[in-house]
């Protein structure tokens, strides 16, 4: 009786929200849930109550270091980020000079920004892209307009990390998507290489393809040539994700209806022509989801450049802490690194759901 | 394209499609067995027969979505063989309507009707965007021009797929069950429009249930068992006084009710 009393509540449209009601019903039903809601309930109190007193309550923002030892871990010690987040942000560039990738992240930022907007689609876009990539080229490097030479080892923090991630995928998805077709070719030649690549990247932990990169493969090149260390970590990067790409995008070529492919023979279309127009737009918009997926992993995992001993956004934070003055304070540090991580990721895995939310209102599902 | 033109003999000959001796196996399965047909120009055909008889994988051989074993194949002059120049040139000149559409869903309408005129015959996409409308008026769904497939209805969605076709000017079209997946009350608007391109002088080859259709407008009918033509000839003769016993049957069975 009481089930289908609870039935008829459930099944009801529920014309408003009455929190006490859904409090009794959700949160105090019986003796142990009313328990388990106060004790989990005290204990939510008591972090966030702790956390506000470090975070905020206790915590300093315009301090010397002696000051932040001081406060022995009671409360946060923001002064860090203020004193030593340029360093943080920008690693070893020269320091009067750091406003240009202050500037060049700014643009990176203000393009996302403009992404945003489905009705700005179009060849602009693409351009605004492109002209994006030379000036922060421009930027970062200098030597011309003006602008002084900055060596490319100084290069570090969040420029080096969006440099590492957007460059490398830009690559590694047109590289991609050809290893899926390749491996869906018929010809065996081309076919047995895809999967012969693919398998054998995927077979190996990043680690191995940057040591590879970065160590074995300068064996290989004659007496006195180099190969830029940021380049040779750019083209692992692009290597090792362009195996992943392959395996989504492969998906989403079989998850196209075999009459898609027929229609598009039947009407004379080139396989280029038919790849181009026909299959890869819905191919890939089948597999947005896992897309966005290796965009956010490619961009966590530039963090393990620093075994090849470049400066990305994480090694800055960490070499920050070495400095015996701020020693004390990773959990601030490590905070605000995470932060920004977290800012980027969020809004990728937002982007890909708003995307294919306009997709599916324009074509149904 | 005066680089691809025939030989005048080609182009003028009234036959636009002959199969000699044609064979095709799936596995052990003998889905065409020695098929022989040839089609004149204009010449409106209706290929009927039970499931599994051969009747998609005979049209569906005469623009290579399906690859023949044995014997010939001669579209328009040109025989269709591994040359991957000769079928792309073929698939130009033959529209294919299928039973589930299969039109583009990322494409608009009037997309899906100018992709191929523009990619293919390099046209203009301001005339193939008047071209197109054309087709789709006379189709009766001009209105719908700017709309995406998966808004339409399947009786609109299988006009479209019509037009489509016709943009790219075909001198012959395949259908192959073009009112199968419909709902009842979309069938006849679809028959409607192949009984206008029928009056129009399209070269047709329609595998269809439709006897209707078939004895209104075909110029030949021919029944298919078993990977096999059994029996052929104009729809009157066909139907009121049939040779084969399996013909016979088969006639009794769709027509029964």
């Amino acid at each position: 009786m009481s089930a289908d009393a609870d039935m008829v509540g459930r099944l009801a449209p529920v014309s408003s929200f009455q929190p006490a009601q859904w409090a009794r019903k959700r949160l105090f039903n019986n003796w142990y849930n009313a328990l388990l809601t106060v004790v989990f309930g005290l204990a939510i109190v008591q972090i966030l109550v702790s956390l506000y007193r470090w975070a905020f309550a206790n915590a300093v923002l315009f301090a010397t270091p002696q000051q932040c030892q001081a406060l022995a871990g009671k409360g946060a010690c923001w002064a860090v980020v203020l004193q030593q987040g340029r360093f943080i942000l920008f690693g070893r560039y020269t320091y009067d000079q750091q406003w240009r990738p202050a500037l060049g992240i700014a643009l990176f930022l203000l393009m996302l920004a403009a992404t945003c907007f489905r009705r700005l689609w179009g060849r602009w876009l693409l351009m605004g892209w492109a002209a994006l990539y030379v000036v922060f080229g421009v930027l970062m490097w200098g030597g011309v307009l003006g602008l002084p030479y900055v060596e490319q080892s100084l290069w570090g923090g969040l420029p080096l990390t969006l440099v590492l991630s957007v460059v490398s995928l830009t690559f590694a998805f047109p590289f991609g998507v050809l290893l899926a077709l390749g491996r869906r070719s018929s010809l065996p030649v081309i076919h047995s290489l895809s999967v012969g690549y693919i398998e054998l990247i995927r077979g190996v932990p990043l680690v191995t393809v940057l040591f590879m990169a970065s160590v074995m493969f300068p064996l290989f090149l004659p007496e006195g040539m180099d190969i830029d260390r940021l380049l040779r970590a750019l083209v692992a990067i692009t290597l090792f994700c362009a195996a992943y790409i392959a395996e989504v995008v492969r998906a989403g070529l079989q998850g196209l209806p075999r009459g898609q492919y027929e229609a598009a023979d039947a009407l004379g279309l080139g396989f280029w022509a038919k790849t181009r127009l026909v299959v890869l737009p819905q191919a890939l918009r089948l597999v947005i989801p896992p897309l966005v997926g290796i965009c956010i992993s490619t961009f966590k995992n530039t963090t393990l450049v620093v075994l090849v001993g470049l400066f990305d956004l994480l090694n800055t934070a960490s070499t920050t802490l070495k400095d015996p003055l701020w020693r004390e304070e990773f959990a601030e540090v490590y905070l605000f690194t995470a932060l920004i991580y977290f800012g980027f990721c969020f809004f990728m895995s937002q982007f890909s759901q708003s995307v294919e939310r306009q997709l599916r209102r324009r074509q149904g599902p | 394209m005066s680089q691809t033109n025939l030989p005048s003999s080609a182009a003028d000959s009234p036959i636009i499609i002959a199969l000699e001796r044609v064979n095709k196996w799936y596995g052990s399965f003998h889905a065409l067995n020695n098929i022989d047909l040839t089609v004149a120009r204009g010449e409106r055909i209706v290929i009927c027969g039970p499931s599994g008889s051969g009747k998609s994988t005979l049209i569906r051989c005469i623009n290579r979505l399906e690859e023949h074993q044995s014997g010939r194949i001669v579209v328009d002059g040109i025989e269709i063989t591994n040359d991957v120049k000769n079928i792309e040139q073929i698939r130009r000149e033959v529209g294919m309507v299928f039973q589930q559409f299969n039109l583009f869903p990322h494409l608009t309408v009037l997309e899906n009707c100018t992709l191929a005129p523009i990619w293919v015959r390099k046209m203009p996409r301001a005339e193939a965007d008047r071209a197109a409308m054309r087709y789709l008026e006379r189709v009766h769904i001009a209105e719908q021009a700017h709309k995406y497939p998966g808004q339409l209805s399947g009786g609109q969605q299988q006009r479209v797929a019509i037009a489509r076709s016709l943009c790219m000017n075909p001198k012959v079209m395949l259908f192959d069950e073009p009112t199968s997946a419909l709902d009842p009350e979309m069938v006849k608007e679809v028959l409607d429009v192949m009984i206008g391109l029928a009056h129009d002088g399209m070269t047709m080859l329609c595998v269809t249930h439709e006897m209707g259709f078939a004895r209104s407008v075909a110029d030949r009918v021919i029944f298919m068992d078993r990977g096999e033509i059994v029996e052929q000839n104009e729809p009157k003769a066909f139907f009121d006084n049939p040779q084969s016993e399996r013909t016979r049957l088969f006639l009794s069975q769709i027509l029964a009710h």
